[in-house]
């Protein structure tokens, strides 16, 4: 390790201990890792795992009726409510299912768009379509609902024109299907994202290999992309599958008479009933789906392409 | 991590249940003192309208920092944040404000330093909901009542009873509040259509009079297009023709005639719930003097007045008439200030569901017991 | 290869993604539109059109303090995430340690899990700390999923280069801190961009999380929240919404420009499909092990 140009900076006094440090921190690669872990690490640990932790330990106690506080007697009745009553399982069901289809509806709207703005766009329009892509996360999520209420009401947007072209209306606008549109729609920049990144990573030479091979177009789209953009598209569930379990606002919004979310449940006793052990033990479902959700993805790789 | 986890619990445990109850008696200011500069309020979105916040801010040097609430009880939980002391006052409805004082997180207040009070109409002075024990905890800031709204194209001949919201006739086209206290309004009909069940007061409910009540908002609920929770959704709703009729409060009415849509509300012969605010100082205030100076400027006439047609509700002044109607002419008949009494009523008030019946016995269902009911009924 | 099959096919995608940019566009064209409706009721189809509301967004106070709030928190929290999602992509990627694979876990978890969890957690904890809330809970609050933005484009990014680089340039006499800036922080730099920007959209429209973690202080969604709860003035949120849409056009562009060029190891331009693909996974494709 001669002297070099690289060392003009600083004394010599000072190049030398910084030397010895930065060669000492080469060797020992688990300080490094240590001293450039302990930050983030501290910040999570402390404050975001251990809140996370008491939270759910409250679960196990319940709330006094009348003043409101938090009486620490451990017990399971939480637990056993939400397991017995039909209709906490009714909302939870609900809850699951209704992200199930939007993940999967955007999946489905987001893979052949990707695939054109990865593969076939010119430049140009590929700098717009991801504009394009990105605005609505920069446009307030609630103003946006509140269009789609506009196009969605009896009178709205959408039957009119459904009225114009001839047909009848449709009643969709306090309702399950109303919320799955809406939801599709706003999360669908989630999905394309990852899954453009995906695709754009496939090397061309893998699809001139499998045309070689004798694959027509939708064979080698199967058999040679899928399998590579999975990862992006599991990337973009995570997103898309999290962020409808959690969402409260959405049902509140566009839902109707029977639309409640768990997240609807769980801020109605927070902020309604001030009963945060029942939310608390209600939010232990989105935290063990998300949970077994998230060990799976990362089984299939879903990590490194997020 | 099970360190850090069991640290937590045992500072959960030693700083014991919320608020205390230590604060009680008296420590009652006789003056107002210098203001600190500063005053936190938690508010119902629409009372701290630049229009007499400003003024206010100006003559007395307290910058208003308000944080919007969109309910009651999310409006408890604010008021124990930071250990009580984050916020200095809340403009609690009937709904919550026991539950405030029962909680200790609110103080009793010297009415003799707000002018205001001595012109409220009586029935506000010392209202059960924020006097307790000759102590009030707080004045009586506003008041309205839960109307039925329709739609006069769709809902021809003018309904006189609660029962057009239960008509399936309606099929569809009903809408009600997103509120577990929503019950009530199902009781006070109940108590009229139903007199063997013995519902003497809405809120003092026995488990079998509860479940009563619930069934019929079971049978309700096919009827319903969705719950209301914000006053501008069901405005929307009937905008819209996704709804015609509903229980309403006089603001969506004004707001959907404003817009040109034909609707009338009115309070139907079964009487009706209504809803009574009380601005409530917390018991650990940081600044009790701008608190004090924000009771005593909200009670005037003239401030009253511009609430009241803002947010079209009516004032606990009973001075506030003459300015509401200078300001919008005939409004103080409109909103009945000019003869409360029997107006007044006509309204059963918001009050907490408890466990005691107010006769003696412990069998009244309280509020975590309505609000799981609530939800299971919308499921 | 059918080629005429491929240009159905090629005209059947082209199609479709148009369709896929009305989807998108349609809703936002709409709050433009209705920023000039006369009136305050949101109803089809329009009543009028006027500009009245503009000016009296613009004037409205509360409104440019919490769109300042919103700016200053999401720059904060940014920040945050930048230094510290960067640290934890480097620790992760170059060194091999128990529980690493935990780390990228961790990290997700408050994207992952619903916003009212992490709001609901973090309010306890800050209330039982008797910390007040104020513009430092709010960007906690925020930089707790904003972290996972960076980390993950870092990381990613990190992936596809090369660590024989590292070593190339301590052998050639560079101590950790130069290698540092002149060899690792360029090639990583725009995916810290690219990650910034995504956390800073995060923040700037996060609404559930911050209703727990603040104050009486407005952001712009919780400003927002408010004025569509009242009903009064609901066009000015259109304004609000318009005006911050035209102004994040630029940076966004700006963005994808950057992210385009992948740095040190960028082979030349090509044919159309071969410099399109990422040219640096040729490389990192070829030398390591697939991921």
């Amino acid at each position: 390790m001669g002297a070099t140009r690289a060392d003009a900076a600083g004394g010599p006094g000072l190049r030398s201990a910084r030397r010895r440090v930065s060669a000492a921190l080469f060797r020992r690669s688990w300080l490094r890792a240590t001293l450039l872990l302990s930050a983030p690490g501290a910040w999570f640990l402390l404050i975001y795992l251990a809140a996370l932790a008491i939270l759910f330990v409250s679960a196990f106690w319940r709330v006094d009726s009348f003043t409101g506080d938090i009486v620490h007697d451990w017990n399971l009745d939480n637990f056993k409510t939400i397991v017995e009553s039909p209709t906490y399982r009714t909302i939870a069901f609900r809850t699951i299912g209704i992200a199930a289809a939007v993940t999967i509806t955007d999946a489905l709207l987001a893979i052949p768009f990707a695939y054109f703005a990865a593969r076939l766009a010119p430049k140009r329009l590929q700098t717009v379509l991801f504009v394009i892509v990105l605005v609505p996360l920069w446009t307030s999520y609630l103003v946006r609902v509140y269009a789609w209420r506009l196009i969605l009401a009896h009178d709205g947007i959408l039957n009119w024109t459904l009225h114009k072209l001839g047909f009848g209306g449709v009643d969709i606008a306090y309702s399950n299907w109303a919320m799955w549109v809406v939801f599709s729609y706003l999360w669908l920049p989630f999905m394309i994202l990852p899954v453009w990144v995906a695709f754009e990573r496939v090397p061309a030479s893998f699809l001139e290999a499998s045309a070689d091979l004798g694959a027509r177009g939708w064979t080698t789209f199967r058999r040679v992309l899928l399998p590579m953009v999975l990862p992006g598209i599991v990337a973009g569930s995570i997103f898309t599958f999290s962020l409808t379990l959690g969402d409260f606002i959405t049902p509140t919004l566009v839902g109707g008479a029977s639309s409640d979310f768990i997240g609807n449940v769980v801020y109605g006793s927070v902020g309604i009933a001030n009963n945060v052990p029942f939310a608390a033990a209600f939010a232990t479902i989105p935290l063990l789906v998300m949970g077994v959700y998230l060990l799976v993805a990362r089984r299939m790789g879903a990590f490194e392409a997020l | 991590m099970v360190v850090l986890a069991t640290l937590g619990l045992m500072s959960i445990v030693a700083c014991g249940g919320g608020g205390d109850n230590s604060s009680t008696t008296s420590n009652l200011p006789t003056s107002i003192g210098k203001g600190e500069g500063e005053l936190n309020l938690i508010a119902w979105e629409g009372y701290t309208e630049p229009e007499w916040v400003k003024p206010f801010e100006q003559q007395t040097g307290c910058k208003v920092n308000a944080k919007y609430a969109g309910s009651s009880d999310e409006m408890v939980t604010l008021m124990r944040q930071g250990g009580g002391s984050q916020y200095d006052m809340v403009s609690a409805s009937g709904d919550a404000s026991l539950r405030l004082i029962r909680g200790g997180d609110v103080a009793p207040v010297n009415v003799a330093l707000v002018p205001g009070w001595q012109d409220f109409i009586p029935q506000l002075k010392s209202p059960p909901h924020n006097t307790v024990d000759g102590k009030h905890y707080g004045v009586s800031l506003q008041w309205g009542p839960n109307t039925l709204l329709y739609n006069t194209r769709d809902v021809t001949t003018t309904p006189t009873s609660w029962s057009t919201i239960y008509d399936a006739r309606y099929k569809g086209q009903v809408t009600v509040p997103d509120n577990p206290i929503q019950i009530a309004d199902a009781a006070l009909y109940l108590s009229r259509t139903r007199p063997e069940l013995g519902i003497r007061d809405p809120y003092e409910l026995t488990e079998d009079q509860l479940n009563a009540a619930v069934d019929l908002l079971r049978q309700q609920r096919p009827l319903i297009k969705k719950y209301w929770a914000l006053a501008s959704d069901e405005i929307d709703l009937f905008k819209n023709g996704d709804a015609t009729v509903g229980a309403s409060w006089p603001l969506q009415t004004i707001s959907l005639q404003g817009a040109n849509v034909p609707v009338k509300d009115l309070i139907p012969r079964e009487g009706t719930t209504g809803w009574a605010d009380t601005w409530m100082l917390s018991a650990n205030a940081r600044h009790p003097n701008c608190a004090y100076a924000w009771m005593k400027w909200i009670s005037t006439p003239r401030v009253q007045a511009q609430q009241a047609l803002s947010f079209n509700e009516t004032p606990a002044n009973a001075k506030a008439c003459s300015y509401m109607d200078d300001m919008q002419r005939g409004s103080c008949a409109a909103y009945h200030l000019n003869e409360p009494a029997s107006y007044f009523s006509s309204i059963s008030f918001w009050r907490t569901p408890a466990k005691d019946c107010g006769d003696g016995s412990q069998d009244c269902t309280d509020y975590t017991t309505w609000q799981q009911k609530w939800t299971e009924m919308k499921g | 290869m059918d080629s005429s099959g491929t240009r159905i096919s090629r005209a059947a995608l082209a199609v479709w993604s148009a369709l896929i940019v009305l989807f998108l566009m349609f809703p936002i064209l709409l709050i433009a539109l209705y920023a000039f409706n006369s009136s305050n009721v949101q109803s089809w189809p329009l009543e009028g059109l006027s500009t009245k509301w503009f000016s009296s967004t613009f004037h409205d106070e509360a409104m440019r303090e919490a769109l300042w709030l919103s700016v200053r928190a999401g720059l904060l929290a940014t920040t945050i995430a930048i230094v510290l999602g960067s640290m934890a992509a480097f620790a992760v990627h170059r060194f091999r340690f128990f529980g690493r694979e935990t780390i990228s876990f961790l990290l997700v978890l408050p994207l992952a899990l619903p916003g009212i969890i992490t709001g609901m957690a973090l309010n306890s904890f800050f209330t039982w700390g008797t910390v007040n809330f104020s513009l430092t809970t709010i960007v906690i609050g925020h930089a707790t999923f904003c972290i996972v933005t960076v980390y993950n484009n870092a990381l990613a990014r990190l992936r596809r280069t090369q660590t024989s680089l590292v070593e190339a340039s301590m052998d050639l006499g560079a101590d950790g801190w130069q290698t540092f800036r002149h060899v690792t922080l360029p090639v990583v730099a725009t995916a810290l961009v690219a990650g910034g920007l995504l956390a800073f959209a995060l923040s700037f429209d996060e609404v559930v999380v911050t209703t727990f973690t603040a104050g009486a202080q407005n952001t712009l969604p919780l400003w927002i929240f408010g004025n569509i709860r009242l009903g009064h003035d609901l066009p000015q949120t259109n304004v609000v919404v318009l005006f911050v849409i035209v102004v994040t056009i630029v940076p966004v562009t700006l963005a994808q420009r950057l992210t385009r060029d992948t740095g040190v190891l960028r082979v030349g331009g090509g044919g159309k499909s071969g410099g399109r693909a990422d040219a640096s996974t040729h490389v990192a494709v070829a030398a390591e092990p697939a991921p």
